[in-house]
C-alpha cells in the first residue's frame, strides 16, 4: 500500500511485510518473526532522523 | 423579448468609488443606479437589465461585524426588490471576496433571489461559499473587468430566468460538489476505455470522478535524538482492547481510541480484539504486536535506542473512512501526542 501512503502525502513511509501482518509473518519461527519486527521498527526509527523534502519510501533491506 | 430585470450590485469602498483602505470602515449604504464597478455590469446587461441600486460597504466594516454587515446589506438590497444580485467581482481581495460571498449566500437564502459573485481561484471566499453559492473564476486583478462582468452577468441571467446552468468547466464557476445526472451516447465502458488510451497516449483528459486533493504537508524534523526522544505509536488498523469499548465502526470511522501500555512489555492476545473490516485480521488478533509493536518498542526503549515508549497508543479503523473524519482525528490525536511531550510517532497501517 506504499503507492496510496505517497499520494495522500505521508512524509517518511517505510516498506512493511504486508497487509494482513505489517509487522510480522505467521509463516515465520517467532524469533524470526521478531527480527523481523525488530528490523521494520529500527528502519522506522532510522526514517524519523533522516530529512525528507517530500513522501520518501523506505524500502526494506 | 423578457421584460428588463432590476439588478442590484454589491461592491466594496473601493469599488464603489467611496475611498480606499482610510474608507474601510463605511458601513453599509445604498446608491441609486450602477456606480463604480456596478458601470461595468451594467454595460454587460445592455437591454437585458437595469443595476437599480449599488449597494457598498467598507472592507472592514465587511470583515469585522460580518453578520451585521450582511443583515444592513440585505435589508438595503430587500429595499430594491430585485431579480438578481450582481457582487464583485472581488478578484485576489480576501476581505471583499469573503465579504461577497457571505451575502450571495443570505441573499439567496433568505430574499430567494439569485446572486452571483466572482474572484480569484485564491481567494478565501472561494472555499467558504463555493459550495452554496454561484462563484465565477476570474484574474487576480481588475485589468479586464468587463470581460469578466460579462461572464458573471451571463451566468446571472441564467439564473435569474430560470435557465439550465452547465457543468461547473463549461460556465466558468468554482464546482460546488453537486452531482447531476446527465444523458451521455457513449456507455461508461466506451468513455473509460477512452481515458485509458487518452491516459496511455499521453493525451490530456479529465476524470469524470474528481479525487479529493490531498494538501502536502512538510516533513517536520525530529529536534531530539533519537535517544533522547519520547517515540509513539499509533495504528490505523483496528486494533481495540476486548469488547471495543469506545465502540470503533468497522469501517468508516468517526471515532478512534486511546489505550494504555503503561507496565506492558507486551500484548496478551487474549486482552485484544479488532474490528476492522478493511483486511483479514485472524493473524493480527492471534498476535497483536504484528500490528502495534510493543514488544519491540519496549525492548528498544529499555535498550536506551529510543528515550521513551509513550505509554498511551491511539488507534482507528481506516478503511472507507472519509478524508474529513480522518484529517479531523489526525489532528485530534496529533494534538494530544505533542501536549503530552511525544517528539515522534511510527503510525503502522494495513
Amino acid at each position: 500500500m506504499t503507492p496510496v501512503a505517497v499520494m495522500v502525502g505521508a512524509n517518511r513511509i517505510v516498506q512493511a511485510a504486508g497487509i494482513i501482518h505489517p509487522l510480522g509473518n505467521a509463516d515465520l519461527a517467532p524469533e524470526e518473526e521478531k527480527a523481523l519486527r525488530r528490523r521494520i521498527v529500527e528502519q522506522a526509527l532510522q526514517a524519523l532522523r533522516t530529512e525528507v523534502a517530500k513522501p520518501t519510501v523506505f524500502t526494506r533491506e | 423579448m423578457a421584460r428588463s430585470l432590476r439588478v442590484v450590485c454589491f461592491v466594496n469602498q473601493f469599488f464603489g468609488q467611496l475611498g480606499g483602505e482610510d474608507k474601510a470602515g463605511l458601513p453599509p449604504q445604498a446608491m441609486d443606479g450602477a456606480v463604480g464597478a456596478a458601470r461595468a455590469v451594467q454595460q454587460a446587461l445592455g437591454e437585458a437589465g437595469t443595476v437599480v441600486t449599488t449597494v457598498a460597504c467598507g472592507d472592514n466594516y465587511a470583515a469585522e461585524q460580518g453578520e451585521r454587515a450582511v443583515a444592513e446589506l440585505i435589508a438595503l438590497i430587500a429595499a430594491a426588490k430585485p431579480d438578481l444580485v450582481v457582487a464583485g467581482p472581488a478578484f485576489l481581495a480576501g476581505r471583499y471576496g469573503v465579504a461577497c460571498g457571505a451575502l450571495c449566500a443570505a441573499v439567496q437564502g433568505q430574499l430567494k433571489v439569485p446572486a452571483v459573485t466572482g474572484m480569484h481561484a485564491e481567494n478565501p471566499g472561494v472555499e467558504l461559499h463555493r459550495r452554496q453559492v454561484y462563484v465565477v473564476q476570474t484574474g487576480a486583478e481588475a485589468t479586464r473587468m468587463l470581460d469578466e462582468v460579462r461572464r458573471l452577468v451571463a451566468l446571472g441571467l441564467k439564473l435569474a430566468r430560470g435557465e439550465a446552468v452547465g457543468a461547473p468547466a463549461a460556465e466558468g464557476y468554482f464546482p460546488r460538489g453537486l452531482t447531476r445526472n446527465v444523458v451521455t451516447s457513449a456507455s461508461a465502458a466506451d468513455r473509460a476505455t477512452a481515458m485509458l488510451l487518452d491516459k496511455l497516449a499521453g493525451r490530456p483528459f479529465s476524470s469524470e470522478v474528481p479525487r479529493p486533493a490531498f494538501p502536502s504537508v512538510p516533513a517536520p524534523r525530529l529536534a531530539k535524538t533519537l535517544e533522547g526522544a519520547t517515540i509513539a505509536l499509533v495504528t490505523d488498523g483496528g486494533l481495540v482492547p476486548r469488547g471495543n469499548p469506545d465502540s470503533i465502526e468497522p469501517l468508516n470511522a468517526t471515532r478512534y481510541g486511546a489505550y494504555s501500555i503503561e507496565g506492558k512489555t507486551s500484548l496478551d492476545a487474549t486482552q485484544y480484539d479488532n474490528p476492522h473490516r478493511g483486511y483479514d485480521t485472524s493473524w493480527v488478533k492471534q498476535d497483536p504486536h504484528r500490528l502495534v509493536p510493543v514488544d519491540v518498542a519496549r525492548e528498544l526503549e529499555q535498550s536506551g535506542a529510543i528515550g521513551k515508549l509513550h505509554e498511551t497508543v491511539y488507534s482507528t479503523v481506516g478503511v472507507a473512512t472519509t478524508l474529513a473524519h480522518s484529517a479531523r482525528m489526525g489532528a485530534e490525536i496529533a494534538d494530544k501526542l505533542r501536549a503530552a511531550g511525544v517528539d515522534a510517532v511510527i503510525l503502522t497501517s494495513t
